[in-house]
C-alpha cells in the first residue's frame, strides 16, 4: 500500500501529473487514507463472483463497419492548441 | 402572469400558458434573463448566458405556439449543466483545462431538448469534472443555495439545482455518476432524478465515470420531470450503451391513486450515519404514502455498507482512463513553452485540473496499475455485482 511520499510520486508518474513538492505530504496522507477507507472490500467474500464492468443486462450493440460522417477536420481542429496543415503539433520528439 | 408567477410556475403550467396565448415564450425568456440577472451575481448558479440566441429560440417557439405545432416543451427556457456539449457555446465542466473549449456539436441530449423546442438559456456551474457533492470545486467560484446563501446546493449539479430553485429556469439538465442529480435537488428542495444506465445516451456529456455516468431532469414538479425525460430518452447510434428499449409513457403513471402499491423500504439505509432529522423526514413522507393507502414493506440490501468503498474504486479507475485524453495536445488547456513531450503533459494537467481531479485520478491510476488491478479494481466490480 503506497504510503510514502515516493509510492505517491511514481503513481503521479504514471498519470502524468507533476506533483508540487509543498502539496506531497498532504496529498500522501489523503491517498492513504482513501486506500484505508476502501480496504473494507478486503473483507468481503467475492469468491467465483463475476464482475461487473457495467450494469447491462444485454450485449453492447455494434454498428455496421460504414462511413456514417464527412471529414469535419477543420471544425474539430478549431478547439486544437497548436495546427498546421492539419497536423497536431506537439514540441519536438526525435532530435 | 406576475414575473414572480412566471419564474416559479411548472414547466407544465408554463405550457398550458403558452398555448392559450396568456404569455409568449419571448415573454417568459425574458423574464427567466431578468431573475438570472438580478440574483445569480449572489447564488453564481449560471456560468454562461446565451440572451441573444435564447430570444431568438423564443421567437422561433412563438411561431410554432401559434401555429400548433407545439409540443409540450415548445417555449419553455432550460439550462444546461456545463458538462454537456453545446455547439458553439462554451463548454468547461468547470475547470481551468475546458476553459477555452467551444464544442463543434451538440450533445444528443441538448439536440434532443432543442427539437422538443425548449429554449436553452445557458449553461450552470458544476464541481469540476463533476467530481464532488457541493459545488466548492468550479474554477468560476462557488455555487450558493438561494433558500440559505450560507449553505452549499449540493454537487455536483448544483448550479443545476439553485437554479430551479432561484426562478432562473422551471427545467435544467444534470449528470449523475454517484448521487450529483439526487442530492443537489435534495439540498435545493427541487424534484431530479437518476434514470436507469443506458435509459439517456452520453454522446457529447463530457466523460467522468462511463459505466455510471446518467443524464437526467432537474425540475420543480415531478410531472415536469417525466415530461424531460421523456424528450432526453431513448436509443442513440451515437452511443453504443445507450438501451435499444421503448420508451414507455413516462406521464402515464402520474396523478394516479397509489392505495395497493408496494413500496420497499431498505433497512440498510437507516443506520447511524442518517440524520436524525432526515430520517424524521423520511418517516413523515412514508407515513403520508402509508395514509394514501400504500404498503410499506422492509426489504434487505445486504451489501449497502460496500457501496462508497466500491465507487471510491470504480469511478476515480474510470475517471484517470477518461481524463487521459486531456494531454494538451487536441484540445483544452496546453502549459506555455513546454520543453518536450513528457514535460507538455505533465505541466498541462498539472496546470489544468484542479485538486480533487488529480487526487481522483491519482487514486484511479493506482487501483489500475500493474499488481495492483485485481486487489482493486476487479474487487471492487466483483462487489459491485453483489451490490445490486
Amino acid at each position: 500500500m503506497p504510503t510514502i511520499p515516493a509510492d505517491v510520486l511514481s503513481v503521479a508518474q504514471l498519470a502524468r501529473l507533476r506533483i508540487d513538492e509543498t502539496a506531497l505530504d498532504d496529498v500522501t496522507d489523503r491517498f492513504s487514507r482513501t486506500l484505508e477507507l476502501v480496504a473494507q472490500l478486503e473483507e468481503v467474500d467475492t469468491e467465483g463472483v463475476t464482475p461487473m464492468s457495467n450494469p447491462h443486462d444485454m450485449h453492447q450493440r455494434l454498428r455496421a463497419d460504414m462511413v456514417t460522417e464527412s471529414n469535419q477536420r477543420e471544425a474539430l481542429q478549431k478547439t486544437a492548441p497548436s495546427v498546421a496543415d492539419g497536423f497536431f503539433l506537439v514540441p519536438k520528439v526525435i532530435d | 402572469m406576475a414575473q414572480e408567477a412566471l419564474t416559479y410556475a411548472s414547466a407544465t403550467e408554463l405550457s398550458i400558458s403558452l398555448k392559450t396565448a396568456e404569455i409568449s415564450s419571448v415573454e417568459l425568456t425574458e423574464a427567466c434573463i431578468d431573475a438570472i440577472a438580478a440574483h445569480n451575481g449572489t447564488v453564481n448558479a449560471v456560468v454562461t448566458l446565451c440572451e441573444e440566441s435564447a430570444l431568438a429560440e423564443a421567437k422561433a417557439a412563438d411561431l410554432k405556439l401559434r401555429d400548433g405545432s407545439a409540443g409540450p416543451l415548445t417555449g419553455i427556457p432550460l439550462l444546461h449543466k456545463d458538462i454537456f456539449c453545446t455547439r458553439n457555446v462554451a463548454t468547461t465542466c468547470a475547470s481551468k483545462m475546458l476553459a477555452n473549449f467551444v464544442p463543434p456539436y451538440d450533445a444528443t441530449v441538448v439536440s434532443r431538448l432543442r427539437t422538443a423546442g425548449t429554449v436553452m438559456l445557458g449553461k450552470t456551474n458544476m464541481d469540476e469534472f463533476a467530481m464532488g457533492s457541493s459545488t466548492e470545486t468550479s474554477v468560476f467560484g462557488v455555487t450558493r443555495n438561494p433558500w440559505d446563501l450560507n449553505c452549499v446546493p449540493g454537487g455536483s449539479s448544483g448550479g443545476a439545482a439553485a437554479a430551479v430553485a432561484a426562478g432562473f429556469a422551471p427545467l435544467s439538465t444534470g449528470t449523475d455518476t454517484g448521487g450529483s442529480i439526487r442530492q443537489p435537488a435534495s439540498l435545493c428542495g427541487i424534484t431530479g432524478l437518476k434514470p436507469t444506465y443506458g435509459r439517456v445516451s452520453r454522446l457529447g456529456i463530457i466523460a467522468f465515470a462511463s459505466s455510471l455516468d446518467q443524464a437526467g431532469p432537474m425540475t420543480r414538479t415531478v410531472d415536469d420531470a417525466a415530461l424531460m425525460l421523456q424528450a432526453m430518452s431513448g436509443v442513440d447510434a451515437g452511443d453504443s450503451t445507450s438501451a435499444d428499449l421503448d420508451v414507455p409513457d413516462f406521464t402515464a403513471g402520474l396523478n394516479q391513486p397509489i392505495a395497493g402499491l408496494k413500496i420497499g423500504i431498505p433497512r440498510e439505509y437507516f443506520n447511524h450515519n442518517l440524520d436524525q432529522r432526515v430520517a424524521n423526514k423520511i418517516h413523515e413522507a412514508l407515513n403520508e404514502l402509508v395514509k394514501e393507502g400504500a404498503e410499506l414493506v422492509d426489504i434487505d440490501l445486504p451489501h449497502t455498507e460496500q457501496g462508497i468503498a466500491t465507487y471510491y474504486i470504480i469511478a476515480p479507475a474510470e475517471a484517470s482512463t477518461n481524463l487521459s485524453r486531456y494531454d494538451g495536445v487536441r484540445f483544452g488547456h496546453r502549459c506555455d513553452s513546454p520543453q518536450n513531450l513528457t514535460d507538455l503533459y505533465e505541466r498541462s494537467r498539472s496546470e489544468g485540473f484542479g485538486e480533487e481531479v488529480q487526487r481522483r485520478i491519482l487514486v484511479g491510476t493506482y487501483a489500475l496499475s500493474a499488481g495492483f488491478y485485481d486487489a482493486y479494481f476487479k474487487k471492487a466490480q466483483q462487489v459491485r455485482r453483489l451490490i445490486s
